[in-house]
This record gives structure tokens, sequence and C-alpha cells, in this order.
């Protein structure tokens, strides 16, 4: 919630801004108009499935491809310039590629020096420096293919922060890596991103990556924005279905509105967050994290009066390691499957058995009504 | 007008360094469609010209048409092309399935052997069969009455010239192969012949007619082999030749030319659309084949390329021999009067130190404009149009034939009107003809060789704030060292041997070494000619192994990043 509150407030300055830019091959439109600003020393994610438009956003915001329209300005020190027809060279930032683009035949420290000018020395304390602090000191000598993926992508890290550049591009850097490592890097980089500050734009299509690693996440489809927020925001109150269905776990319950603040789900009146408010009947997708679907152990007055409560068949428990996850559906509510995630200590708590009836709830404000797929062009942006 | 003016505002303007790569890639572009495109258009114009030389139309192919010895060329031409094809594609893909899929021994050493004749010129087979089957030959009785002298000695010859070619095709088409598709029809219970009609053969088929495609277009368009030892038999190549040098009939060995152009062109064709269908043939996952030791086929390997090696020894062999004996086949002492060039007709030693000389300039610029080009071609944003223009003009050089290059060069330059007239006859004008007529190849090497590299290198380096130039220096040319060497030694050793493009390009002060070959056997100082060929093949063979070496020196001083 501080974190909101900082946003809002208009105090930091804007790294970056990009104004309504869009992008256009042929007839095809890979960028529709899309602005956003990013805060000074911000870690950013550009999150979205392939296709969306990020990595072409990336490349203009990165001088290698040209916008079809819009502007954007970078600050500079006090005053913000319009790079928007500026050369690469000119824009001041580094870049990491999906595939490091390390260079074979120089060695690690040849490669981060590339970009330094100046004296031998200043640039060899440059580079002893860089290689400290991401933790390969005396790496130096050796050629990029002596080392791991892991390894490689933090000298290309590391190239790219050498000249202290005002922005940090990051094209998918960890993609290429295997799990653990993936991981492990994850909180490298963000540790070194707060530690220097730095700007830092980053294109991924791994939502937990955006998650963990982004202070704001911009969740791009089909060349536009569909919601920019914290990584809280993005997962508790999705702007949009696709962002909802995109990131995370989710049920989806077919519904009709009915009333404000109100849906008819099976035969029950159940209270929703429905916006924006549509006219009584109109169809409309219900969505809630499994882990938010609350069980109770038994059936007592108390639990009656909880409002969105019903008796829910338990058709099947699956154990995922860290919790179990109990297929259910509600005889009451239509008998749609619906999903519940709960922990090992409250799994016991609950006593369930696939025989048995167990009491539901589905609290009102993480129960989010959206506009059916198929109808939400017509009605979502009305 | 507004769409027009919409993509100029959409462009980012570009690097100041990038202003100098525009510059080079426009004149590059300029310098092909001087010294390729307008050539050929030269030759289009002249083919459709009459004796007078204004417009006739198709009236001077209606001309040809009519003679009873243009017909009996075309057919000449197109026996002498289907029968090498025909007898170089088995002896190719057995040699080449020795090479990939068998555990026989010695198989750099076959390698070698069977690609001695990209050494040689064209003229070389013909002067070896004059000594073997001629009317003076060891081996006479094989072709009684002179038969030599003709047909049969031009498809030997052409054999010989195009087998290496063939193989490299069927070498790449066969080394790559899916061992589960072996797996699974070996599992499904097909045996030796069915898998080999099954899976071999469908998986290469397309190096087979690519393979075809070439040796057909090599032969039809050659005319070294015919010359020496066609005797009286006229194919097309030989009567182009005539036509312009023997009776100044410009307008007659144009239209010959176009016809010429025809089937190289075709082949040329039908070959890029089957690389575009091969591609898709090859999935990422496909195992690599592991071939198995098995005595039978080791053995019947080493047997088929010993043969086939044999042979090729063989006729390298009597050329050399001939040119150190004094009097084939009556006096056997040994003798280095042949290589008294001077004192001959032909140009000589001039000639081959003039050979020399055009070798090594066309090596040193040939590749440096084919790198450069491809560079410029592959790795920058600017001049989009001449980078366009590049690469097309580019895959030209493969469809077209030297001989029928060569012609182009005459027409062009040697018209008064042309402001580029001065460069006829000079030593400029062979390089630059030489740089043209190998250029696809060259640059595919240098294409495949870039392609390998990261295609964000620049896009780093850009935004390092780095010039282009500085990783040109530093990275991209040390990385593709090895392959700018391959070019080098491929220029070399094509402008060694070459005799087509050439031959209608010398003058007396420039005088080749493979022109010389000819008009010595033109002269009857056939040991001469053996001489000078056996000098050809000796530099050729000389360059090769100090490429190889330097190439290996290089390496290990620069490329010590390759091995982990």
């Amino acid at each position: 919630m501080n974190r909101d509150w900082q946003q809002t407030s208009g105090t930091v300055a804007d790294a970056l801004r990009i104004e309504r830019v869009a992008k256009r091959f042929g007839a095809f439109t890979a960028l529709d108009g899309v602005s956003l600003s990013v805060k000074k020393g911000e870690f950013l994610c550009l999150l979205g499935p392939s296709g969306c438009g990020k990595t072409t956003l990336l490349r203009i915001i990165a001088g290698l491809e040209a916008a079809s329209d819009g502007a954007l300005f970078m600050t500079a020190g006090e005053s913000e310039r319009n790079v928007t027809r500026l050369p690469a060279s000119q824009r001041d930032y580094g870049i990491v590629f999906q595939s490091y683009a390390l260079f074979p035949n120089l060695t690690v420290a040849q490669n981060i020096a590339y970009g330094l000018k100046g004296r031998r020395e200043d640039k060899a304390l440059r580079v002893t420096e860089l290689l400290a602090l991401i933790g390969l000191p005396g790496a130096g000598s050796k050629y990029p293919a002596q080392l791991s993926g892991g390894q490689q992508q933090r000298i290309a890290l590391a190239r790219a922060l050498a000249t202290s550049p005002s922005l940090l591009l990051l094209d998918e850097p960890l993609s290429a890596l295997d799990a653990r490592v993936r991981e492990h890097l994850r909180r490298e980089i963000k540790a070194l991103q707060q530690k220097l500050g730095v700007t830092t734009i980053m294109v991924t299509h791994d939502q937990e990556e955006a998650l963990t690693m982004a202070d704001r996440v911009v969740v791009m489809n089909h060349g536009v924005v569909e919601q920019i927020g914290t990584p809280e925001d993005i997962y508790a109150r999705p702007a949009s279905r696709f962002v909802a269905g995109f990131v995370g776990q989710s049920n989806w319950l077919a519904a009709t509105s009915a009333g404000v603040g109100q849906v008819l789900l099976g035969d029950a009146l159940l209270g929703a967050t429905v916006t924006p408010p549509r006219p009584d009947g109109h169809p409309l997708e219900l969505f809630i994290r499994p882990e938010d679907v609350q069980l109770h152990a038994n059936w007592s007055p108390a639990e009656a009066q909880v409002a969105n409560t019903a008796l829910a068949h338990v058709r099947k428990i699956e154990l995922l390691g860290g919790f179990y996850r109990i297929a259910l559906s509600v005889p009451g509510w239509g008998s749609q499957p619906l999903l519940a995630d709960v922990s090992r200590g409250e799994f016991e708590r609950l006593n369930l058995s696939p025989e048995r009836l167990v009491p539901v709830s589905l609290p009102a404000n993480r129960l989010r009504a959206f506009v059916p797929a198929g109808a939400a062009s017509a009605g979502a942006t009305a | 007008m507004i769409a027009l003016r919409a993509r100029a505002r959409a462009r980012i303007a570009p690097e100041r360094s990038q202003y100098a790569a525009a510059g080079l890639l426009w004149a590059l572009a300029a310098a092909l469609v001087v010294f390729l495109a307008l050539p050929l258009a030269a030759i289009l114009g002249k083919a459709l010209s009459g004796d007078d030389g204004h417009f006739a139309g198709l009236a001077q192919f209606v001309a040809i048409a009519g003679g009873e010895r243009f017909w009996s060329a075309v057919s000449n031409s197109l026996a002498v092309s289907v029968t090498t094809t025909l007898i170089v594609l088995p002896l190719a893909y057995v040699f080449a399935a020795a090479l990939t899929r068998t555990r026989m021994p010695a198989k750099p050493l076959f390698r070698a052997l069977a690609l001695i004749p990209l050494l040689a010129p064209s003229l070389l087979p013909g002067i070896a069969l004059v000594y073997l089957f001629g009317n003076q030959g060891v081996l006479k009785g094989w072709f009684p009455d002179g038969s030599i002298y003709g047909f049969s000695g031009i498809v030997i010859a052409e054999v010989f010239f195009t087998f290496p070619h063939a193989l490299m095709i069927l070498v790449t088409a066969l080394s790559v192969a899916d061992a589960r598709l072996y797996e699974a029809a070996t599992a499904l219970g097909a045996g030796r012949i069915r898998r080999f009609l099954t899976v071999t053969l469908p998986a290469a088929r397309y190096g087979l007619i690519s393979s075809a495609l070439v040796v057909f277009t090599l032969v039809i368009v050659d005319f070294g082999a015919p010359k020496v030892i066609g005797g009286q038999y006229n194919v097309l190549a030989v009567e182009a030749y005539k036509q312009v040098i023997g009776q100044q009939n410009f307008p007659k060995g144009a239209v010959i030319g176009v016809l010429l152009l025809l089937p190289a062109v075709l082949g040329f064709v039908i070959d890029h659309l089957l690389q575009k269908r091969q591609r898709a043939l090859l999935t990422a996952r496909a195992q690599p084949l592991v071939v198995k030791p098995n005595v039978w086929v080791d053995g019947l390997g080493v047997l088929a390329c010993t043969l086939i090696g044999a042979a090729m020894l063989l006729i390298l062999g009597t050329a050399v021999a001939a040119a150190f004996i004094k009097l084939w086949p009556y006096n056997l002492t040994p003798t280095l009067a042949h290589f008294d060039f001077d004192n001959m007709d032909g140009g000589g030693w001039a000639a081959f130190f003039n050979s020399v000389k055009l070798a090594l300039a066309t090596a040193l610029f040939g590749t440096l404009t084919v790198f450069g080009g491809a560079y410029l071609a592959e790795k920058t944003p600017v001049a989009p149009v001449a980078r366009q223009l590049v690469r097309m003009l580019a895959i030209l050089p493969m469809a077209v034939p030297g001989l029928v290059l060569g012609l182009g060069y005459i027409f062009f330059f040697n018209d008064p009107a042309n402001p580029l007239h001065f460069l006829y006859g000079s030593m400029t004008v062979l390089v630059l003809c030489s740089i043209a007529h190998f250029y696809t190849t060259a640059n595919l090497t240098a294409t495949t060789a870039l392609k390998q590299l990261d295609a964000e290198f620049e896009a780093v380096a850009a935004s390092l704030k780095v010039p282009f130039w500085t990783t040109l220096w530093r990275v991209t040319l040390p990385v593709c060292l090895p392959a700018m060497l391959d070019i080098a030694r491929f220029y070399f050793v094509s402008a060694m041997c070459t005799v087509s493009a050439v031959i209608f390009l010398y003058t007396p002060d420039t005088v080749l070494a493979s022109v010389a070959v000819l008009n010595m056997d033109d002269a009857g100082d056939t040991a001469a000619a053996a001489a000078m060929a056996t000098l050809i093949v000796a530099v050729s063979a000389l360059v090769c192994l100090v490429f190889s070496l330097t190439a290996w020196w290089l390496g290990r001083k620069t490329q010590a990043w390759r091995t982990r």
C-alpha cells in the first residue's frame, strides 16, 4: 500500500516516459498506442504472452526499432529529452539480451571493458570492481565459452552496467537458464539493481519472475497495456479478464449480474466486486483465486450466516507439495467445478474426505466479476 | 505522398558511423552493377542487334537456328552433358557414401585425392587423355583410330573435372542423417535395400538433383576440355569461342552465350527452389547417425574409393609425367626442356607470373570486397535499397557461366563509347572479372560465417556507444578469420585455373598460364602445355598448403576461445 502512495505522489522524476507509442509491420499492429512512465530507480517488468509486443516495445526503447507513432522521453541529469528519433548510441542505456551476445573471442575482462573509455588502469579497476559486484572475481581472463550459462548471464549484466548507464534493459535475461539457476539469479539481479539504484526495464513472459522481481508490472496483450500496477495489484486486483487469467491460478464460474455488487450464480445471489457495473441479467464470469476460497470444518449457525457460503461436494483431493488442491462442486451454485487450495495444517483441521459435504465460502472482496472473453470486445471498453 | 512522409518520419536517425557504411554499400552496389549487371546487359543487347550493330530483335537467333552446324553443336553439347552427369552422379554418390556412411580408413586421404581436380584447369584432363589414349598414347588400343578425340574424350575429361563439385554437394547431403529414421525402419523390419530406398535416398534426393544440375551446367558451358580433346566434335561452348575469337562475329557469339545462360539460369532457379524445401526436411530434434563398423561395407568403400582415386591420380600423373619426359612415348628420359616457355608460343614464363599476379590480386581484393559486402549487407541497418541490391547481385554469378561473363565483358568494355573503355585489356579488368565470376560461392562462405555470429553484437555495441568498425575489427573479423582464409584460398585457386572468362579478355601483355596451356596445345606443343598445367596444379596445391598452415597457425594464436 505504501508503494501505491509513492507512485501517486509524483515527487520522483520519471526516468523514461513513453507516449502513445505504436508500431506497425505492414498490416500487423505490434504496438497500439502504449503509454507508460518509469520512475527513477524503479524495476519495471513488461509481462505478457509471446507476440504481445513487449519485446518490440523494449527494442523501441533501445533504439533498435523505430516507433511508427508516438514519442519517447528520457531524463538525463535534470533535463528531459525527446529520444524518439535518436540512434541507440545516443540514448544512454545498457542492455542484456536473451542470448547474452557476449563476444566469444574476447575474454571476460575485455567483454566488460568493451564500452569503457579512458586509461587502461582505470578500465582494469572498473572491471575488477564489476567482477566483484557480480560475484565472479578472478574470472576476467576466461573466455565466455568456458563459463556456465548463469555466469555468462552475469558477465553480460556487468558489461551492460560498466558505463553506469541511466537505464538498464533486460530482454528475457533468464529464459535460457535452468530453473534452479534462474531462481538464484532472480534474487541476485534484484539485489544488484537495488544496490545500484539503476532504473531497469525487464521483458519476461514468466509471471513468477515478474511478480518476484518488479516494483511495478506492465501486463501487455495484443500490443496494448492491460494493466500497470504493483505485483500485489496485478495478482489480487486484476483489472481485466486477461490479466486475471494470465497471472496465477484461477477459478472461472459462469454467472449473471443481479443488481449493484451482486451476481446470480446458479440459484444463489452472491456479493461480488463488479466493475464496471452491468445491467441485470448480463452474463459474467466470476473469478477467484483457489487460495481465496474458504472451507469450513463444520456447518455451524455461525458459518451459515457468512455471506456467499454453501455446501460443496468434495470431488478430488490432490497433494501439490506444500498445499492441497481440493476439487469441489456446489449444487446450490450450479455445480460448476471449483478449486480450493488449503495448507497442510488447514487440511488436517478440516478433516476432508471425498465422501463429505463441506461448507465453502467465496469472500465477496476476493470474488471479481468480468465480462466473458467472447463478449469482452463489445463490453470491456464501453 | 502521405504514406511516404509517414515512413520517413518513422525512421531513427542513423548514427554518424553508419553514414560510412551506407556509402560503402552504395559503392559496392554500383560496382556490382557496373562489373556484373551491365556486362550481362551488354551481351543481351549484342544478341539482339544485327551485324550492322542496330537493333534487330530475334533476327540473330533465327539466323543461327537455321544453320545445321548450330543444331549439331546443340545436340553434341546435350549428349556430352547428359552422359557426363549420368556417369559422375553414381561415382560421386558411392564416393560420398563411403566417406560419410562407412568406417573405412584413410578418409582424409581419399577426400584429398577426390578434390585434386579442383586445383587444375579443365584443360589438364584433356591433355592427359591425349597422352594416354591419343594417337601416340600408351593405351591407344583402348580407343582405336583416335576415337578418344571427340565424344569419349570430352566425357572422360569432364567426369574428372566435375567429380569434386558433385562430391562436395553429396557429402553435405549425406552427412546429415536422422538416426531415428533408420532405427524406426529397422524396428519395422526393413532390410538394407528397403532402408536405402525409403530413408537414405529420399533424404539425399535434393543433393542428387542439385549435383546433377551443377554437373550438367559445368559441362555444357565448359570449353577447356572439348577444345583440347574434342577434335572435330563441335560443342556450343567451343562454337561461341570460335565465333568471337576466330571469326570476330560478336552477335553470333552473343546469341550462343545467351543460349548457354539458359541451362545455367534454369538449374540455378531449380536448385534455389529445392534448397528452400530441403531446409524444412531437417528438424532440430534429429539424432546424428553413428555409423557402425562393417568389414564388408568398409572394404567395398575402400575398394571403390581406391579405384576412383587411382583414376584421378592416373590422369593427373600422366599430365605431370608428360611435362618431364623428353618425347612421349618414344624417349622417356627426364627433361626440363618443356618448361622453357620463353622459347615457345603461348606467352612464356610471363604468362605464369601474370597468373600468379592475377590470383594474388583476386584473392586479396576479392576477399576484401566479398567479406566487406557480406558484412555490410548482413550487419548494418542502413541503406536498405543498396543492401537488397547487393544481396541480389551477389547470387547472380552462380547462374552466369564464365564464358558468358567473359563475352559480356568484351561487349561492355570494348565499346569505345564506354567511359570505362580504358580498362579493356588491362590486368585490372581480369581481376575484376575473376572477382565477379566467383562472387557467389565466396559470398556464401562469408554470409554463412557471419550468420553464425550473434545478431545482437551490433546492438550491444551501439548501446555501449562503440562505433561499428570497432566491433568489426575486434570481434567480427577475428571470429570470421577462418572463413576469410577459405575465401582467399578459393579465389586464388579459381583465378589460377580459370580459362573460360579470361580467354576473351587477355592481351599479349596480360596472357595467363591457363590461356598459355590452351595456346601451346593449339600450336602443337602438347608437352609444354602439360608442363604449364602441371605448374598451375603445383602452385594451387602449394597455396592450399600454405593457407592450411596459416589457418592452423592463426588458429592457435587467435582462436584460443574456441576451445573450452
